[in-house]
């Protein structure tokens, strides 16, 4: 991607992409001097074809060095650079310029709920803390088989749309019940608990399933589906808690 | 080219989830209250619609509203209980729910505390006060006009 974009900037001839001025306006924050975190706003010339994170890069790289993110595949595939772009949390690598209307400021924000390091950097140790405790491993007993442990193509289908988490904290940070205390399991914890609960292989979902039945579990879920719109890789992470809460409800009658 | 601009305070670092003691739970009032939502909130359709049907729509309708009319009613068994049903399911659905909100926004403890020990005696007060009224309920004043009392009143 940015090898393409170096090639277009030199020949900027026939067939070229299209660039234009964008502005980004990023919340910053600064632990070393302590100040108040403030709005900076950067205009860098992109093409049609950048991301979010190419305009960052661009900052970052020919205006000012300390601008503060996480990044590292770059292609939507580690989950590092999940932000609040727009008032929406995305992937900044999956977030193409021409579809925020570049001819408005681009707002961007470290994501809600937990806190800030340094600009766009937040903690996400409560975050992962969340996903250790439902155990994302699979738990089996008795002795392990000789061979690899088969599985249907529909049992596999069975949790299929939970595997595809990236743990970018995009869903949990966009929860409003997260954001109250920060005591809430989250979207993300129970996406990957539903992972593991729905895979005939595993042998822990009642573990899994007494963990979220707590009182900041998924009975703490309001159905509000932010978590559904956040999710940059489509899953349906309000039906997977709804699916949670279902096994739950027949399990315990 | 960079602009700056102060904004308003940051949020505090907050804790991560304080690990519970994990004991046996197949059930717990969490998951209690949410399923009574659910199956209250069905049962609530059904006698909400079905007491605004009877008191409004059926046979001469609003006109026939009078004490005669409420004294009648509950001086049968089936509409006491109804009656008492409702007033009871809708008081908890309610309550839990308000119970939920608080519990979503408020931050402080105190401010919880507070707030839901109100809720908790709006609750009481409503419901022990309803309940006594639909048990208690004297469909014959004495001396009151015959005309205006239910018709299986003794003559006065
Ligand atoms: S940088 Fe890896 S997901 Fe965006």
């Amino acid at each position: 991607m940015t090898a393409l974009a170096e090639t277009t900037e030199t020949s900027t001839e026939a067939g070229a992409v299209p660039s234009f001025d964008v502005t980004l306006r990023i919340r910053r924050f600064d632990p070393d001097t302590g100040a108040e975190p403030r709005w900076e706003e950067f205009t860098v010339t992109a093409h049609g074809t950048d991301r979010v994170l190419d305009a960052m890069h661009k900052v970052k790289w020919e205006v000012d060095g300390s601008l503060t993110f996480r990044r590292s595949c770059a292609h939507g595939i580690c989950g590092s650079d999940a932000m609040r772009i727009n008032g929406r949390n995305r992937l900044a690598c999956k977030t193409l310029l021409k579809d925020l209307d570049p001819s408005k400021p681009i707002v961007i924000e470290p994501i809600k709920g937990l806190p800030v390091i340094k600009d766009l950097v937040v903690d996400m140790e409560p975050f992962f803390a969340s996903y250790r405790e439902v155990m994302p491993f699979l738990i089996t007993n008795g002795n392990a088989p000789t061979k690899e442990r088969l599985q249907s193509p529909e049992d596999r289908a069975r949790y299929d749309d939970t595997t595809k988490c990236i743990l970018c904290a995009a869903c949990t940070s966009s929860c409003p019940v997260f954001w109250t205390d920060g005591q809430y399991f989250g979207p993300a914890a129970i996406v990957n608990a539903h992972r593991f609960i729905f895979d005939s292989r595993d042998e822990g979902a009642a573990q899994r399933l007494e963990v979220l039945n707590d009182k900041e579990g998924v009975w703490r879920c309001r159905t509000t589906f932010n978590c559904s719109e956040a999710c940059p890789r489509g899953i349906e992470v309000t039906k997977a808690i709804q699916e949670v809460k279902r096994a739950m409800i027949t399990r315990a009658f | 080219m960079a602009t700056t601009t102060p904004t308003g305070t940051l949020a505090a670092p907050r804790s991560a989830r304080a690990t519970r003691s994990r004991g046996s739970s197949r059930t717990n009032m969490e998951m209690v209250g949410w399923l009574f939502m659910r199956l209250s909130g069905v049962l609530l359709i059904v006698l909400i619609f079905g007491h605004l049907f009877v008191n409004l729509m059926v046979g001469e309708g609003i006109n026939r509203i009078d004490f005669a009319f409420v004294g009648g009613k509950w001086a049968d068994p089936f509409w006491q209980f109804w009656d008492l049903a409702m007033l009871w399911l809708a008081m908890i659905h309610g309550t839990n729910g308000m119970r939920t909100i608080i519990n979503d926004y408020a931050e402080r403890d105190r401010t919880r505390l507070v707030l839901k020990a109100l809720l908790y005696l709006a609750f009481f007060v409503t419901v022990v006060l309803g309940t006594l009224v639909i048990f208690t309920f004297e469909p014959c004043p004495i001396g009151a006009p015959a005309e205006l009392l239910p018709s299986f009143c003794p003559a006065p």
